[in-house]
């Protein structure tokens, strides 16, 4: 159950990555006054520079954990611990990059990637990271631009770019590709991986596709319906750039579509 | 190739046949400008030709400053292409030369010539031309007197307006507090405080002030108020995770998300204080453009309410352009979506 952090390929910052702790972590929302459980009794322990994806069926409570994770929400019970310290409160260095772009919409691409910075007062002697990030996910070009102008690609990639300015220690996805069409969520897959093989932070990514979390992921941790609990965690022991055809990865994913109850559909 | 060839026949057929386009083309360009033309030296030929039926002293300025217009649309729209975008900007109003031209000859001819409408009520162009030369400092001192009273409290209450409508949205102790007596207080219309207001405060001035203040505010209060909280929480996730303290929270994302709704309601303030500068100056304030107004309605001096009308209405559609030109610059974000 302790994973070793048996990454194929080398990493070249391997200590910029935090790990991870949940503890039997419990949750439950508020509903006019009846608690409706969401997770149950969670307890996932993230090397440093891990990249793990998180897989379960829609609305099971994945998305919930991430906040958790971020510090944006406080668990009923258990605790959430990066490396060591207890997450009581969000933090920089837990960056996440939602569904949705969500980018301001009033503000340009350079602005917006600038926020974190801006937030903690620094932004004056480090506006050369803001031009950094935006060349990491290759839209230097479109610094002046407003999100309107930009296609939803685009838009995530600027969100990728404002988180990854502030040099997170864990990187944490909710489904950040789950809106784009295809072709550019394959593109955008290659490069998650790249950035995570290139700046070793820790990474969550929460996401409902099976393909995905097998092609990024080192270790894939599937989650029961609500109230989530973890059903397995699956190590994949595959190098990168994984293949899509790979039959090692097919095996993997059948066995896990069964245990989402969806062998039938394989 | 053979999809160039339409296009190269109309360009190279295009000089062959050239003389009737170009009278076509000559007369789609500059036809409406020697209408317009046309129409400017008909009242210009109206004030001179017949003798007028009252005694007014700039009858014959005003023929003569027709056809000053008249030489000056002719020529400005017949060479429009040697006058860059001027002349372009010339040529895209001249229907409207038309039309003033045509409506100010109809004027003259139906006051000052024949007197078709009844006289003293209905003052010819001249009249009106006759107020804003002779009685120029009394009306330039009442535009002073309106803009000062409107600009402050207009101000006041935008300010005050915008700072509660953040609190409220921000804060929910605030909210608590302020909402019921905005709920209370707000749809009363300011101008029914006006009897009190007169005998509360120290001065018709700073009554006045106070009123238009709260025209401004309460509209400014509820949208800036509606705009904070409808920012949706994700930005605030955002922001959150990104160490965005709660200043920075009220400063950098509530303010600039609410702003297009705060302009919104500063469109609508401006509207219902104009309402109360004028009753206020009507009633209590002895200067400004509504006290003109009343004043010469006193005197039964109907050209100098018609002309003070015009003037009013031109400072009340500048402030609405200022406020909207200001929008847009800070709103380059936002694409068009009211226009004015």
């Amino acid at each position: 159950m302790v994973a070793a952090a048996a990454l194929a390929e080398p990493i070249v910052h391997p200590s910029v990555g935090a790990a991870l702790d949940i503890e039997q972590v419990s949750h439950a929302f508020d509903i006019d006054g009846a608690a409706l459980p969401v997770l149950d009794d969670v307890s996932i322990s993230v090397e440093p520079g891990e990249f793990v994806a998180l897989l379960g069926p829609s609305g099971c409570g994945k998305s919930t954990l991430l906040r958790l994770v971020a510090g944006l929400d406080k668990p009923k019970a258990g605790s959430l611990r990066e490396d060591e310290a207890r997450i009581t409160r969000p933090h920089p260095s837990r960056v996440v990059v939602f569904q949705d772009p969500t980018l301001f919409p009033w503000r340009t691409v350079w602005d917006n990637v600038a926020l974190g910075l801006e937030a903690q007062g620094i932004l004056k002697s480090q506006r050369q990271r803001v031009d950094d990030a935006l060349d990491l996910v290759g839209l230097a070009s479109f610094r002046n631009a407003y999100p309107h102008q930009l296609s939803g690609g685009m838009a995530q990639r600027v969100a990728l770019a404002r988180a990854l300015v502030n040099d997170p220690k864990i990187l944490i996805l909710d489904e950040p590709l789950g809106k784009l069409d295809s072709l550019t969520r394959i593109t955008m897959q290659a490069e998650l991986v790249s950035l995570w093989q290139r700046k070793g932070f820790t990474t969550l990514l929460v996401t409902h596709d099976a393909e995905e979390a097998l092609v990024l992921a080192g270790r894939v941790i599937v989650f029961s319906e609500r109230p989530a609990r973890v059903k397995a965690d699956i190590r994949v022991d595959r190098p990168y750039p994984r293949h899509r055809g790979d039959p090692y990865l097919a095996d993997l994913r059948r066995q896990i579509l069964g245990l989402l109850g969806l062998d039938a559909t394989w | 190739m053979s999809t160039y060839s339409l296009s190269d026949g109309l360009a190279s057929g295009a000089p062959r046949s050239s003389r009737a386009p170009l009278l076509a083309t000559w007369l789609r360009d500059s036809g409406i400008g020697v209408l317009a033309s046309v129409a400017w030296i008909a009242l210009g030929l109206s004030c001179l030709w017949w003798e007028d039926v009252g005694d007014w002293s700039r009858t014959h300025s005003l023929g003569i400053a027709a056809f000053v217009i008249a030489a000056a649309a002719l020529f400005g729209t017949v060479g429009a292409d040697y006058l860059g975008s001027a002349g372009r900007a010339l040529r895209q109003r001249a229907p409207w030369l038309v039309a003033l031209g045509a409506f100010l000859t109809l004027w003259e001819v139906a006051t000052a010539k024949f007197a078709w409408l009844p006289l003293p009520f209905f003052p010819p162009p001249q009249a009106i031309i006759e107020v804003y030369t002779d009685d120029l400092p009394k009306l330039l001192d009442s535009v002073i007197a309106s803009v000062k009273l409107q600009l402050g409290g207009y101000i006041i209450g935008a300010a005050v307006g915008f700072l509660t409508g953040v609190s409220i949205g921000w804060s929910r102790a605030v909210g608590y507090w302020v909402h019921p007596v905005l709920r209370f207080i707000g749809p009363l219309p300011a101008t029914a405080w006006l009897p009190i207001a007169f005998f509360t405060f120290p001065s018709s001035w700073s009554a006045s002030t106070f009123l238009i203040a709260l025209a401004t505010g309460f509209p400014v209060t509820v949208l800036t108020w509606s705009g904070v909280a409808s920012v949706s929480s994700a930005y605030y996730d955002v922001a959150r995770t990104l160490g965005a303290k709660p200043s920075f929270l009220v400063l950098k994302v509530a303010i600039p998300a609410a702003l297009p709704h705060v302009f919104v309601g500063l469109f609508m303030g401006l509207g219902s204080s104009f309402a109360v500068l004028v009753v206020a100056e009507m009633i209590g304030v002895k200067a400004g453009l509504g006290w003109y107004l009343q004043w010469a309605q006193g005197w039964a001096a109907y050209a100098n309410m018609y002309a003070a009308l015009i003037v009013m209405s031109l400072l009340c559609s500048g402030a609405i352009t200022l406020l909207f030109a200001i929008r847009d610059r800070l709103l380059v974000w936002q694409k068009g979506t009211v226009k004015w």
